[in-house]
């Protein structure tokens, strides 16, 4: 029992950083739902009233971020000056063509790692003898934050596609393992025992028991992975690529190019928001029948 | 004890149940001789830490006995089995799944048509009173509500006997003896062997023809009373002098066993 303990401990994996934990996500994913919140903050406001202030709040930074450029305090450009640089960018195609190939890689290694975690957690929250094998390999390699085998990598994969798809496989991997497995372990016993007494085999189990009762975790999982992912490409590009918001930014780098950093910046929080959200009503949908607190 | 001209339905053989917990091994269970007749509606009840639970879980085909065995209609437990329906205390209805869809769950692993499927659950979800909330899901029912739908999940797969384990523990004094009632009126019906496992001494009472009494370190019988009420059971019964008068017996055997003054303080 004692890796199960170890590995429980530090459910979050290091690349996760600010991604909010499982928890933070099933409130966010019900806050709007719950209509008897156990909040201290006194009363509720609608959902009408939090989205105003959602948006006043941006106004304000805009606003805010306006002035500082307008005061001339640290060169940086105005939201103005950096929407006409995006406008250029988006009609000569570079946009596209960066935001077409670092979504392709993060949603490929994303893919690819999360396919590959899912059956491997159930294989180590199945069966000791999968635990004992795999859970030192995945113990080390958390600890490790995939940028840093960039350099190995590349030595060994060259500068191409691949090793980039490969950190970010490694990093959604990750993170996805770790709570298939939490979520395999942690399956109400009660519930295993109810199955078999009603004549369940293993494979019944396994299928209609396990499979459902973590898939709440595997999402998380997952929403995790795809954090980590995005934050990786970008870095990723930084260091060889053809192209990729990441690269951009380091072209544009060279040049003292401040608006076309800041465009591409932002493109990459708005996209990295639109997929959490997408994932989060994903995981809202599939998860509906689990009793939120 | 029961009468010899009925066939025991569930026997513990000298059974004896051991864990062992962070090193310590301890015996939850030793030298449980029972026999619980077919038809017969036995409770067994006992302060914490008596091994109650563990004996229906050994009869349920849960446990490995340490040594002993316990023996459904003259055969050895080996393994759960649908010719026992268990209730658990936690309900234990899955979440994911609706009321009906819970309810079917059994029948469809018994590879029952979907046709004769649905008439199933349909008789068992109005049998406790549940038919208007075939389609939602367990989250959206109250206590006394999810333990009915496992009541019928149990009863779908038309078990011989029925172990249940606190199966009111959770529920509030009134719904619980609303419960109670309409377990016995199914029970009246059907005349299922019953296997109640309880900590309420009045329930023990109110359900049974048989009290097992139990006591803890290690868990063994600790004395058996007769319940030698009518059935069915009435709130006149309930009320009675002489329901009164059992339920002393049974309160002095719980609480005034050797050791359990201790134990609680």
């Amino acid at each position: 029992m004692a890796p199960k303990e170890s590995i429980v401990q530090n459910k979050i994996p290091p690349a996760a950083g600010g991604i909010p934990t499982r928890k933070d996500a099933l409130q966010t994913g019900s806050s709007a739902l719950s209509k008897k919140s156990g909040k201290p903050s006194g009363r509720k406001l609608s959902r009408k009233a939090l989205l105003a202030i959602n948006v006043a709040s941006v106004a304000a930074g805009v606003a805010g971020w306006a002035a500082v450029s307008a005061a001339g305090l640290v060169g940086l450009p105005g939201p103005v000056e950096v929407l006409v640089r995006g406008g250029e960018l988006l009609a000569d195609g570079t946009l596209a063509e960066d935001t077409g190939a670092s979504l392709a890689r993060v949603l490929s290694g994303f893919l690819l790692g999360s396919l590959l975690a899912i059956p491997i957690g159930f294989l180590m929250g199945w069966y000791q003898v999968g635990r004992a094998i795999i859970e030192p390999w995945v113990q080390f390699f958390r600890t490790i934050p995939p940028l840093a085998l960039l350099p190995l990598v590349m030595v060994t994969m060259g500068i191409g596609e691949t090793p980039k798809i490969f950190v970010i496989f490694l990093a959604a991997f990750l993170s996805c393992v770790i709570s298939t497995y939490q979520g395999v372990v942690s399956v109400d016993k009660t519930l295993i025992n109810a199955a078999r007494v009603l004549g369940a085999n293993s494979l019944v189990i396994f299928r209609r028991v396990v499979v459902p009762a973590s898939s709440p975790f595997i999402l998380v999982g997952m929403r995790i992975g795809l954090g980590a992912g995005w934050a990786t490409v970008v870095a990723a590009e930084l260091l060889a690529a053809p192209n990729g918001l990441g690269m951009r930014m380091q072209q544009a780098q060279q040049f003292y190019d401040m608006p076309t950093i800041l465009v591409n910046v932002l493109v990459i929080g708005v996209l990295g928001l639109l997929m959490d959200r997408l994932l989060l009503m994903i995981e809202a949908h599939l998860t509906r029948w689990q009793e939120r607190r | 004890m029961t009468t010899p001209t009925q066939k025991a339905m569930i026997r513990f053989e000298d059974l004896r149940q051991e864990f062992t917990l962070s090193g310590n091994t301890f015996t939850a269970l030793d030298g449980v001789n029972l026999d619980i007749a077919d038809g017969e509606f036995v409770t067994v009840v006992g302060p914490s830490g008596c091994g109650k639970s563990t004996m229906l879980n050994a009869a349920a085909g849960l446990l490995d006995p340490t040594s002993g065995r316990v023996m459904v209609d003259d055969r050895e437990v080996d393994g759960p089995s649908t010719r026992t329906g268990v209730i658990f205390q936690q309900y234990a209805l899955f979440p994911w799944l609706t009321v009906r869809k819970n309810v079917e769950f059994g029948l469809e692993l018994k590879k029952i048509p979907a046709k004769e499927r649905r008439e199933i659950v349909d008789h068992y979800l109005e049998l406790v009173g549940l038919t208007r909330f075939a389609e939602a899901l367990p989250k959206e029912l109250s206590g006394g509500m999810k333990q009915r739908c496992a009541i019928a999940r149990a009863y779908a797969v038309n078990p011989e006997i029925l172990l249940m384990d606190e199966p009111f523990g959770a529920l509030d004094a009134l719904t619980r003896v609303h419960m109670q009632e309409q377990l016995l009126q199914t029970w009246t019906k059907e005349r299922r062997t019953v296997m109640f496992v309880t900590h309420d001494v009045d329930e023990s009472v109110f359900l049974a023809s048989r009290v097992i009494v139990m006591a803890a370190r290690p868990g063994r019988i600790f004395k058996e009373i007769k319940i030698d009420l009518p059935y069915p059971r009435t709130e006149e019964i309930r009320l009675s002098d002489e329901f009164a008068h059992l339920r002393t017996q049974v309160w002095e055997a719980v609480y005034h066993q050797p050791g359990v003054a201790e134990a609680h303080q």
